[in-house]
């Protein structure tokens, strides 16, 4: 697996880099976007990781489009449906851009997100989204590649999972361009998408 | 012993046995097959001081009180041992906040179908009474789902 990975300061939150990146101030071209704008920043450049049809996918799949890459684990009763929720209102109110517009979804939970079920999953959403499943092995590489933080907590006689609900979005040439906080409503980031592709129209 | 009879039923209906807590717009979240677990939202209106305390249901093994939070946009999913009601205040269990977390479910929770949930409160003198609910499930990605934005929520009417 090819992954550029950051230097290794120990397990930042995202917040950590957030702070960096609004410090920096806006990107290229004197763009400002309502979400983070972390282009130029030294993670999350890629991904080399197996779809659910077990067809190994990369940002290179997705030029020309405009990427929403989320973290996330499918025996969530809350906030991962809510983020799919608003990927499929973003890309509705995009009207026909949104044919440019991807949501990939990488599993922090390989042991249950088995292909089926986040085939399933995203199905009810939109068929158009795809799920990435890093290896139990790998999965701890592709988070620290995007300094996504998720850890397993027990509750009854199962688990649940605390981790990083932001979305990363990529721009049309595959460049890491935004990060998207959960609490962030859809205009906002439609109006960023927007600006993405007019970038390189 | 007539009157003793009488006595004691106007002290069964004071009484905060009887205390109701409205439920009101109660959903369930679908699932696709082989999903385990899911989120019942709805919301609770106390009579009087009361406490959600557990629930129960027949199409999950566990079920718990859960609380989410947010903490530099990492979500943090956590069982609470109880959740306040204080007389005549409006609960929502919703995304993005609380929710009855239903858990080894038996079963897909397909869009349409009625979920009974048994919700069990505690008055302030310790006392538990429950009440049943029948939450119908809401399809995986349908509009509903929406209501986690604040902008769609619809707002209950307390009793």
């Amino acid at each position: 697996m090819t992954f550029m990975l950051c230097a290794r300061t120990g397990r930042l939150f995202i917040a950590c880099a957030l702070m960096v990146c609004l410090l920096a101030a806006c990107g290229e071209d004197g763009v400002r976007f309502n979400a983070t704008d972390i282009t130029g920043a030294n993670y999350g450049q890629g991904f080399e990781l197996p779809d659910s049809n077990g067809q190994l996918r990369t940002l290179e799949d997705f030029r020309g489009e405009v990427v929403m890459l989320y973290f996330g684990f499918i025996q969530c009763p809350d906030v991962c449906p809510t983020a799919l929720t608003r990927a499929v209102e973003i890309k509705q109110a995009l009207g026909p851009q949104g044919e440019q517009f991807r949501v990939v979804y990488v599993t922090v939970d390989p042991e249950r997100d088995t292909p089926e079920i986040v085939r399933a999953y995203l199905d009810a959403f939109d068929p158009g989204f795809v799920g990435l499943h890093p290896g139990t092995d790998e999965l701890p590489q592709v988070a620290d590649a995007f300094r996504v933080f998720y850890r397993k907590v027990p509750t009854g006689d199962s688990y649940t999972m605390d981790h990083t609900a932001t979305s990363f979005v990529f721009d049309p040439q595959g460049r890491l361009r935004l990060a998207v906080s959960h609490a962030m409503e859809v205009p906002p980031i439609v109006a960023d998408v927007r600006t993405l592709l007019q970038q390189t129209n | 012993m007539k009157k003793s009879i009488v006595a004691s039923l106007l002290a069964i209906a004071m009484s905060p046995l009887l205390a109701q807590v409205a439920v009101e717009d109660p959903w369930v979240r679908g699932t696709v097959p082989q999903q385990r677990a899911t989120g019942a939202f709805m919301q609770l209106t106390a009579e009087t001081d009361a406490r959600l305390v557990a629930a129960e249901s027949p199409v999950a093994g566990v079920v718990e009180i859960h609380e989410m939070a947010m903490e530099n946009d990492v979500m943090r999913m956590r069982e609470i041992p109880g959740l306040d009601l204080p007389a005549g205040q409006t609960v929502e269990l919703k995304p993005g906040g609380y929710h009855v977390m239903l858990m080894e479910l038996k079963e897909q929770m397909v869009g349409g179908a009625v979920v009974p949930i048994t919700l069990v409160f505690e008055n302030p003198a310790g006392e538990r009474f429950s009440q049943e609910v029948e939450a119908p499930v809401t399809a995986l990605g349908a509009a509903r789902e929406a209501t986690g934005h604040s902008h769609q929520h619809r707002h209950g009417h307390g009793h």
